[in-house]
């Protein structure tokens, strides 16, 4: 006859995820290379955000960017546009990417001589804020037109971010957005969580941006440890 | 649809369970899911029942789900509340400096196997 019994297993549903996204980081640090991630909802303006990012920073670092959609290359193009080694990843309809997606889109990508890779995350509030991609720091990018009280909505995302850049904010005076509530609200689930206004189209605000992300990158590179 | 992502992340991890174990067939499957983990659990259970005919372990392998109610502490007062009902501001004295004490949970508490012959 069978033999049943019951294992004990308490065991985050996450735990694997959360080793293999560890293990990540550990390597990206003995490369030297630092890993973005960077969610936001669809429409946020990610692209546009990225392309003007690249450009700054690419007479100083080594830049990669991986594309992640459900489905199509129209963001891998545009971003390619910017002189960046740029790899589409295609998620075949999952909502998010998990460590071991992202290492594959970094084998493709190729670290060697890299400083900065950004993974554009697909454009979703929810599930990307589940998963650890094994990425150095998380940002996120909140558009004007969403509204001030996305904070309220999807704490989990803003939980788990180092920086939110408020984007588009050359629409405020077309908008009820409220900058000050928006803050508050950040703040009340994160903080610590550095906050930026700015303007990918015209470039407001990014000098700020790129001193951040500027810093993340060599702080990451020469500390040990 | 990050059910189908988790999915496979129970899959993965049940898997390794049950070869460190010399398991033969694991029956069912308990998962403890919290009341504000963002996870459904009927898409969960779709999902389940989809990945698992592709793992010879698992295959057939029931999902059980243990719900968990979402509590908030209000650090202002030390008292608990029902998360779901009241939300951010607790309903004692009215502070937003409160915290999620439970309800966040996605995790894996137990497993019924059938052990391989060769343990016997």
């Amino acid at each position: 006859m069978d033999k049943v019994r019951i294992i004990e297993v308490k065991q985050n549903v996450l735990a694997n995820n959360d080793a293999e996204a560890a293990k990540l980081r550990e390597e990206l640090k003995k490369k030297g290379v630092f890993l973005l991630n960077l969610m936001s909802s669809p429409g946020s303006g990610k692209t546009t955000t990225l392309k003007r990012t690249v450009q700054m920073l690419s007479s100083r670092y080594k830049i990669g960017v991986m594309e992640a959609d459900i489905d199509s290359d129209v963001d891998a193009r545009a971003i390619s546009e910017t002189g960046a080694k740029t790899v589409q990843l295609h998620t075949g309809g999952m909502c998010h990417l998990d460590a071991s997606m992202t290492k594959q889109g970094l084998d493709e990508l190729s670290t060697d001589g890299l400083d900065i890779a950004i993974l554009e995350n697909v454009g979703n509030l929810v599930c990307p804020a589940e998963f650890d991609t094994g990425a150095v720091k998380n940002a996120m990018i909140l558009s004007v037109p969403e509204g001030h009280d996305k904070p309220l909505k999807y704490p989990l995302m803003f939980s788990v971010c180092d920086v939110v850049l408020i984007n588009k904010i050359d629409t405020l005076p077309y908008f009820d957005f409220d900058m000050e509530k928006c803050r508050e609200y950040i703040a009340m689930r994160n903080p610590s969580a550095v906050i930026i206004p700015v303007c990918a189209r015209t470039g407001e605000g990014f000098e700020q941006w790129i001193n951040w992300l500027s810093g993340q990158t060599d702080t990451w590179k020469n500390t040990k440890e | 649809m990050h059910e189908l992502g988790i999915v496979f992340n129970i899959v993965n991890s049940v898997e390794d369970v049950a070869k460190q174990n010399n398991v033969a067939r694991v029956n069912s499957v308990t998962l403890q899911i919290g009341e504000v983990s963002t996870v459904v659990p009927d898409y969960l259970i779709d999902c389940w029942n989809w990945a698992v005919k592709k793992s010879d372990v698992l295959r057939g392998a029931q999902m059980i789900v243990e719900n968990i109610p979402a509590v908030t502490i209000c650090n202002d007062c030390g008292k608990t509340y029902p998360t779901v009902r009241y939300g951010k501001i607790c309903p004692f004295c009215k502070s937003e400096n409160t915290v999620l004490q439970s309800g966040n949970e996605i995790s894996i508490k137990e497993i019924e196997v059938v052990d391989s012959a060769e343990n016997e």
